[in-house]
Formats: C-alpha cells, sequence, structure tokens
C-alpha cells in the first residue's frame, strides 16, 4: 500500500515538466497575446522603440539579440573547441585536473558579476583602446557573452570528442598520419554532430542572457545596421524586458508587448534546444544501429 | 626520395607543433580572464571586509554601512529554491531513470527537461510574475521568487539525479530484487546511496546557479532597498546579485570598495558551492568500488 502510495507521487513528480513548460507557455500567451489586440502587427515589427510614446516596434531589439548573439558565437567557437580539443585529446592528465574546474568556474560565474567587470574594466578599456566615446557597445556585449557560452561548448564538445571510438584514431595513427593530423582531419570531423550541438546550445545561452548584456550593451534601442554597430550602444530583447518590466502598470499595453517578446524568446529557445537535442538523438540511434 | 621523406616528416612534426602550441594557447587564453578576474575582485574586495560590513544594513542612500539584509536574503532564496526543487527534482530524476518505460511519454518528459534547461531567465521571470505574483497573488515575495528558482534549478536536479542513478550497475538492482526486495526498498535502500554522490553534486550545482540570479528575481521578489529583514514568505526581500545590479548602475556615486566588496561576498558563496560540488564529487570517484 505505502509502495503503492510512492511510487504514484514519483510518476506525477516525473510528469512535472511537461506540466511545468506548458504552464510557462500558457502564462506568457495569457499576458502576451493581448498585445496583438492593441498593436498591429506591422507596428510590432516595425524600426521604432519608444514605449513612451507608444512605439512599439520590436525590430531593434530583435536586431540587437541578433547582432550579439552571433558575434559572441563566432568569438566563443574558436576558444571552446580549441579547448575541448586541447583537454579530451592533448592535455596530459594533470593539466586536465586543472582546466575542467576552472571551466566549470565560468559557468558557476553569476552574470551580474561579469557585468560588473564588463562595466568597470572591460568597457573602460574598450573605449580606450579603440577610441570610442563610449565602451558600453554590442562589441562588450558580445565579448562577455562568448565568454558566458564557452562552458556550454566545452563541455558538449568535449563529450563529442570522448564519444568518437578509438578505433578511429589508432587507424590513423597506424597509416601514418601525425597525432595533429588525427585529431584536425579524423577525430573533429567525426565528432562534427556533436560540435554542431554545442554551437546551437551556445546560440540558445547567449540569446538568453540578461543582467551581462544589460548592464554593458548601453541601452540604445537602435536598429544595428550599419557598418560600425559593433560599435555603439544596442538592447537586446532580454534587457528591454529586464530594464522596462519593473516600471510598467501590469495589463498595460507596454506590459503585454513585454510578455510577447518574451513569447519570442521562448519559442527561439524552444526551437534551438529541440533541434539540437534531436539532432544528438538521431546521431545515437544511427550509432546503435551500426554497433 | 629518402630525403624527401624525411623532409616531409620533419615538416609533419613543425606542423604538429604549432597546432598543439596554438591549442594550447587558446585553452589558455580562455582560462586566463576567469582567473585574473577572481584574483582582481579578490585584491580590490577584500579590504572592504569587516565585520560592519557584513552585520550592518545599507545607509546613507546604500553609500555607506553593510549589505545584511542583502546577505540573509540570498540565503533565504537559496533554502526556499532548495525546499521547493529538491524533493521534485529527485522524484523526477528517480521516476526516468527507475520507473518509465521507453515510450512517447517519457520521450516527452526527457523534451520538456531539455527545453526547461534552455528557457531564458528573464522569461523564467515573466512566468513568475504572471502566475505566482499576479494569479496565485503571493506578490513580490519570497515565496514567489523562490518557486520561480525552483522551476528554473528543477531540469539541472533532474538531469544529475538521473545521471547518477543510471551509473550504478543494473546488477545491484538485480541482486536486490532477486533477494526479494520490493522496486522502492531497491532504490531507497541499494541504488540511492550509490547515486548520492552525485546527487548532492548535481543539487548544489543547481542551486548555485539559483543563487547568483538576478532576472528571474527582477519582478517576484527582489527589493531595491529595505533596513529590516524580511518577516514572512510573502516579503520581498534584498539579494545579493540584485544589489550588485542596483549599486553598480541605479546609484550614482557609489563608493567603489562597496561595490568591489559585495561582489566579493556573492563570489565566495558561489565558489565554496562549486569547491563543495568538485570536492564531493572527486572523492566519490576515489572511494568507488564498481
Amino acid at each position: 500500500m505505502r509502495e503503492k502510495w510512492i511510487s504514484r507521487s514519483i510518476q506525477i513528480a516525473g510528469f512535472s515538466s511537461i506540466l511545468f513548460l506548458l504552464l510557462i507557455f500558457i502564462f506568457l500567451i495569457r499576458e502576451g497575446t493581448p498585445a496583438l489586440g492593441e498593436v498591429s502587427l506591422k507596428e510590432i515589427f516595425n524600426i521604432r522603440w519608444y514605449p513612451i510614446e507608444k512605439y512599439f516596434g520590436t525590430l531593434p531589439l530583435i536586431g540587437g539579440s541578433l547582432l550579439v548573439t552571433i558575434t559572441s558565437i563566432l568569438i566563443a567557437l574558436p576558444f571552446g573547441i580549441g579547448t575541448a580539443v586541447y583537454i579530451a585529446e592533448i592535455a596530459p592528465e594533470g593539466i586536465k585536473q586543472v582546466l575542467k574546474p576552472l571551466i566549470e568556474v565560468i559557468a558557476g560565474i553569476p552574470s551580474v558579476v561579469l557585468g560588473f567587470i564588463g562595466i568597470l574594466v572591460l568597457a573602460p578599456f574598450l573605449r580606450k583602446f579603440l577610441n570610442l566615446p563610449t565602451g558600453l557597445t554590442a562589441f562588450a556585449g558580445s565579448l562577455l557573452l562568448a565568454f558566458i557560452s564557452i562552458p556550454t561548448i566545452v563541455s558538449i564538445a568535449e563529450d563529442a570528442l570522448y564519444a568518437v571510438p578509438q578505433s578511429y584514431r589508432e587507424a590513423a595513427i597506424a597509416l601514418g598520419a601525425s597525432h595533429w593530423e588525427t585529431i584536425w582531419g579524423i577525430t573533429l570531423p567525426a565528432a562534427r554532430t556533436g560540435v554542431l550541438t554545442a554551437v546551437m546550445l551556445g546560440i540558445g545561452r547567449s540569446l538568453g542572457e540578461t543582467m551581462a548584456v544589460m548592464m554593458v550593451t548601453g541601452n540604445a534601442p537602435v536598429l544595428p545596421i550599419k557598418w560600425n554597430s559593433w560599435f555603439l550602444p544596442v538592447r537586446t530583447m532580454t534587457a528591454t524586458i529586464a530594464s522596462e518590466m519593473g516600471e510598467v502598470a501590469s495589463g498595460s499595453v507596454h506590459y503585454h508587448v513585454l510578455f510577447f517578446i518574451g513569447i519570442i524568446l521562448f519559442i527561439l529557445s524552444l526551437i534551438i534546444n529541440v533541434t539540437a537535442s534531436w539532432v544528438t538523438f538521431k546521431k545515437r540511434s544511427r550509432e546503435q544501429a551500426v554497433s | 626520395m629518402n630525403a624527401n621523406k624525411k623532409h616531409t616528416s620533419i615538416q609533419k612534426q613543425r606542423t604538429q607543433k604549432m597546432g598543439f602550441g596554438l591549442v594550447w594557447l587558446i585553452a589558455f587564453l580562455t582560462v586566463l580572464p576567469i582567473v585574473s578576474m577572481i584574483g582582481y575582485i579578490v585584491i580590490k574586495g577584500s579590504g572592504t571586509m569587516s565585520w560592519e560590513f557584513l552585520s550592518q544594513p545599507p545607509s546613507h542612500g546604500m553609500r555607506e554601512g553593510g549589505i545584511y539584509p542583502a546577505i540573509v536574503g540570498t540565503l533565504l532564496l537559496t533554502l526556499g529554491t532548495a525546499i521547493f526543487s529538491v524533493p521534485l527534482g529527485l522524484a523526477a530524476g528517480i521516476y526516468i531513470s527507475e520507473y518509465a518505460k521507453d515510450n512517447l511519454w517519457t520521450r516527452l518528459i526527457r523534451i520538456a527537461i531539455i527545453s526547461l534547461a534552455g528557457v531564458p531567465s528573464v522569461v523564467y521571470g515573466l512566468f513568475g510574475l504572471g502566475l505566482f505574483v499576479l494569479f496565485l497573488k503571493f506578490g513580490t515575495s519570497i515565496l514567489s521568487a523562490s518557486l520561480t528558482l525552483s522551476i528554473m534549478t528543477l531540469p539541472v536536479i533532474i538531469s544529475t539525479t538521473e545521471e547518477a542513478l543510471r551509473s550504478v550497475p543494473a546488477r545491484f538492482r538485480i541482486v536486490s530484487r532477486s533477494l526479494g526486495a520490493t522496486q522502492w526498498q531497491t532504490i531507497q535502500r541499494i541504488v540511492l546511496p550509490q547515486a548520492l554522490p552525485g546527487i548532492i553534486t548535481g543539487i548544489i550545482l543547481g542551486l548555485e546557479r539559483a543563487a547568483g540570479e538576478t532576472a528571474p528575481i527582477l519582478f517576484t521578489g527582489a527589493a531595491f532597498f529595505l533596513p529590516n529583514l524580511p518577516k514572512s514568505i510573502f516579503d520581498a526581500t534584498m539579494a545579493l546579485p540584485y544589489h550588485i545590479f542596483v549599486i553598480s548602475t541605479q546609484v550614482p556615486g557609489m563608493p567603489i570598495q562597496i561595490q568591489y566588496g559585495t561582489v566579493l561576498v556573492l563570489l565566495i558563496f558561489v565558489l565554496s558551492m562549486n569547491l563543495i560540488a568538485t570536492l564531493i564529487r572527486a572523492n566519490a570517484r576515489k572511494k568507488r568500488q564498481w
């Protein structure tokens, strides 16, 4: 009897994640979709975000998010993959024991602390070094985001490299390839799906990051389409929600639009994560079919 | 012919040396910022550390005094998050590892966990505002903030619990069941104790993240300034991460030592959780007999 009761509650707990995901979706829809009745779609996807004057164009915010996310991934990618290769293929055991916890420490640093250092150290440095009017720019945000997404990329790419069968490496060495040629020509290409997953999840991590970006990007909702947009202030979707939600009356148009931006973020993160896991899942089932 | 061969092999070695050097440099440059950043904060912030700083509320528009209410607030929020997320995450992890069959529902649960893990933290904040603060009328409170952080932490705890349970060999379960133990008895007395270090590591890492988060508590429970401690779970509270955001962006003329001191306190809090988790894991790995 007691056993049955326990199994029941464990089962209910097991399904809780589905429930919470649905609840998040329902409440975002509930608070966000009224925006579509109050502001036309054309206005929502316009280029002017100025809520006080009732301009709710979200394009500058979407553009800001895209700019810093893509730039950050381009910066993080060589560092993330390079570090993963070093840890998985080259580093002696002793160095590995130091590197891996350090990467984990990066993942554990609160983003508000990175934002703080960004304001006090990174932005003034960039301002001086690049001779800019302000260091609080898209580029500063991208650098912090790159740092934030590196642990995600390293750990997934590392797993992907470990998953490459040892026999591949042995075969390459036996055919006369050097250790480096084996890594570059065999191991890394064999792990490419895992690397792809790492990139996608890194993008997801960057896109959703809030505090660090909000603190260092200068918060100017301008569509970043100029060649020097990297070195101008921008504003992301996440930063807009975080900085404006505290000041709006619940139930106002502005409030609904902020929730609508939340829906966009939620759906983007859903697409990224489900695709990434689907890619991994497909690869795994193919491997099982082979073996 | 022979000389040619020798030539390529030298070139090969040179390429390899350069490649290894490059990769080493990349790894070094990746961890350099974190080491120097922590060192910098320790140097800049340690001068501020004093009993007064840790035990007094802020005064004079936060430009003097300490950060006591923010420290207590972060402890309360972390505890609140643990109360909700640990039992639920543990049970969910047990379900997926020990009970769930490989069917559509289980696959859906997995997708849900992965999706929850990827939801941006500020979206959790919106959700907490919509559900806990407004719909359930908990208000901007410790309760709302803890519940929001719990749901954000849940996927971490579920995944690490599942992974820890799965690493316990199947023969342990088979032997226990063949000796007449029920499934729950097997889980409770055989599997869980073996997986415990892994589970605890996961819980600590999940809570570490919750303790440092700002975006989910911005509109659900964090307060700009409160001289007194919260009296019930329906009160808002100060918290270290939000306090750092406030004093570094919202208060003009904020003394720099207080800013670095506050960051150092949060860093010590978070990094010691990280260290404990790492030690538990390393220790368990050494002791493991299977």
